[in-house]
């Protein structure tokens, strides 16, 4: 009885546009939800830095490794925003890193594709972070103070990496006719992943009703999908890059660009495990975790010894 | 989860001794200072084992593009905050004393730059 009424002010308050706080009063669905999504959000960035630290060593020009070097380093921070919001919800960080590195966390599944040549690193900053950008802008409006608060500091930041990647891909499509190929090859391969990263279909997504009740969600992941598309065409447009989907056209009706089906199978094996490099990717966070040991427990003990002195 | 009081977060340390060998460093709150002459203000929190590699770890993480000037870290468990459900009691004593604010007197027309 009392848990309903607070129930009621809670959703007043969100009602209200009011931001919820770590010690206020919210119902236990709300925190469970949020951990959730918060820690996956933490995962996908923290992994997310795999696929393109691969090209770092290999970057064409001092130019681009400087800033690919400078967005990776972005993303370990956006990780480590988002694992401190998650911590205002009473989980330890070290409880939701384990759960990345043995396996029962999350994380976007568009990281479980390889990265086969440099234009897969424009073609990522520009479509990967497009969609990323699309949802964190939505993000940084949600209810939960320290959620939206670290996304308004990640898409700041994010600006860049779309930018970066795009100008890449502008490059490569004026270049070389072997590097058309190779940018055109690319969007290819990520031109699809990149839609299911907004989720499920609406009519597919249990979670979403509940979210979007308590603005944890401000929109459907079918609504910034949409988004994300009529952004993405004018400026594949620009580039002379073409999307593969030919049943890609503007409806003069609705506004928007219709695009073809998705491919659900293959995103539901993927976040399943059985992706490209879902058991790659996971090998090297549990390699670079237990590499890290020794400076931790370093660090540590000269905490401990300067303490005692 | 309990609600926790006059604390900003959890105990950190709490499940220490059971992480498999792994140990969690406290969590420190972070607050920075934009420019000379502003405010510090909240930016986040962080894990470190000390207040030196704090300070370090808050450069690296909240100030990659020149955000801060100062920066100032302290422990969480340090923290002592009000709680949302004494906020009624505790805040309400202002709520009634209009007369700590100028709209509150009556002055005679005309009179300037008062």
């Amino acid at each position: 009885m009392e848990d309903e009424s607070k129930l009621r002010a809670f959703e007043a308050r969100i009602e209200a546009g009011e931001k919820i706080e770590p010690k206020d009063w919210m119902p236990e669905r709300y925190r469970k939800q949020l951990i959730r999504m918060i820690s996956q959000h933490a995962h996908s960035e923290i992994v997310g830095m795999l696929p393109e630290g691969n090209w770092i060593t290999r970057a064409p020009s001092l130019r681009r490794k400087m800033g690919l070097l400078a967005k990776v380093q972005d993303e370990a921070g956006h990780g480590l925003y988002l694992y401190c919001s998650a911590e205002t919800l009473g989980v330890d960080r070290s409880e939701v890193v384990d759960q990345l590195l043995y396996g029962t966390a999350k994380y976007s599944s568009i990281f479980n594709y390889p990265t086969l040549t440099w234009a897969d690193i424009g073609t990522i900053g520009w479509l990967v972070d497009g969609a990323a950008i699309v949802n964190q802008t939505m993000l940084a409006k949600c209810s939960y103070g320290p959620y939206s608060r670290a996304n308004i500091r990640i898409c700041k930041e994010e600006n860049f990496h779309k930018k970066q990647g795009y100008e890449i891909v502008a490059t490569m499509a004026k270049g070389t006719p072997e590097q058309k190929r190779m940018v055109q090859d690319a969007v290819n391969r990520w031109w699809w992943p990149s839609l299911t990263m907004f989720g499920p279909p609406d009519k597919d997504s249990p979670n979403s009703a509940e979210l979007m009740k308590w603005q944890v969600k401000l929109q459907s992941n079918d609504e910034l999908r949409q988004r994300f598309v009529n952004l993405t065409v004018p400026q594949a447009s620009v580039v002379g890059v073409a999307l593969p989907d030919p049943d890609l056209k503007y409806n003069s009706k609705t506004g928007n660009w219709d695009f073809g089906a998705l491919n659900w199978d293959e995103f539901f094996a993927v976040i399943k495990g059985n992706g490209p490099c879902n058991r790659q990717r996971m090998r090297a966070r549990r390699i670079a975790h237990e590499n890290g040991k020794w400076v931790r427990d370093a660090a540590g003990a000269y905490a401990a010894k300067k303490r005692a002195a | 989860m309990p609600q926790r009081k006059g604390q900003l977060k959890g105990s950190p340390m709490s499940k220490d001794q059971n992480h498999q060998g792994d140990s969690q460093w406290p969590i420190w709150e972070v607050f920075v200072q934009a420019k000379t002459g502003a405010p510090h203000e909240h930016a986040g929190s962080l894990h470190a084992p000390d207040a030196e590699i704090a300070l370090q770890n808050a450069r690296d993480v909240y100030s990659r593009r020149s955000e801060a000037v100062n920066i100032w870290v302290v422990e969480s468990k340090n923290i002592t905050a009000t709680t949302p459900e004494d906020n009624p009691t505790f805040f309400e004593p202002a709520a009634d004393k209009i007369y700590r604010h100028p709209q509150f007197y009556k002055i005679p027309r005309g009179v300037k730059n008062l």
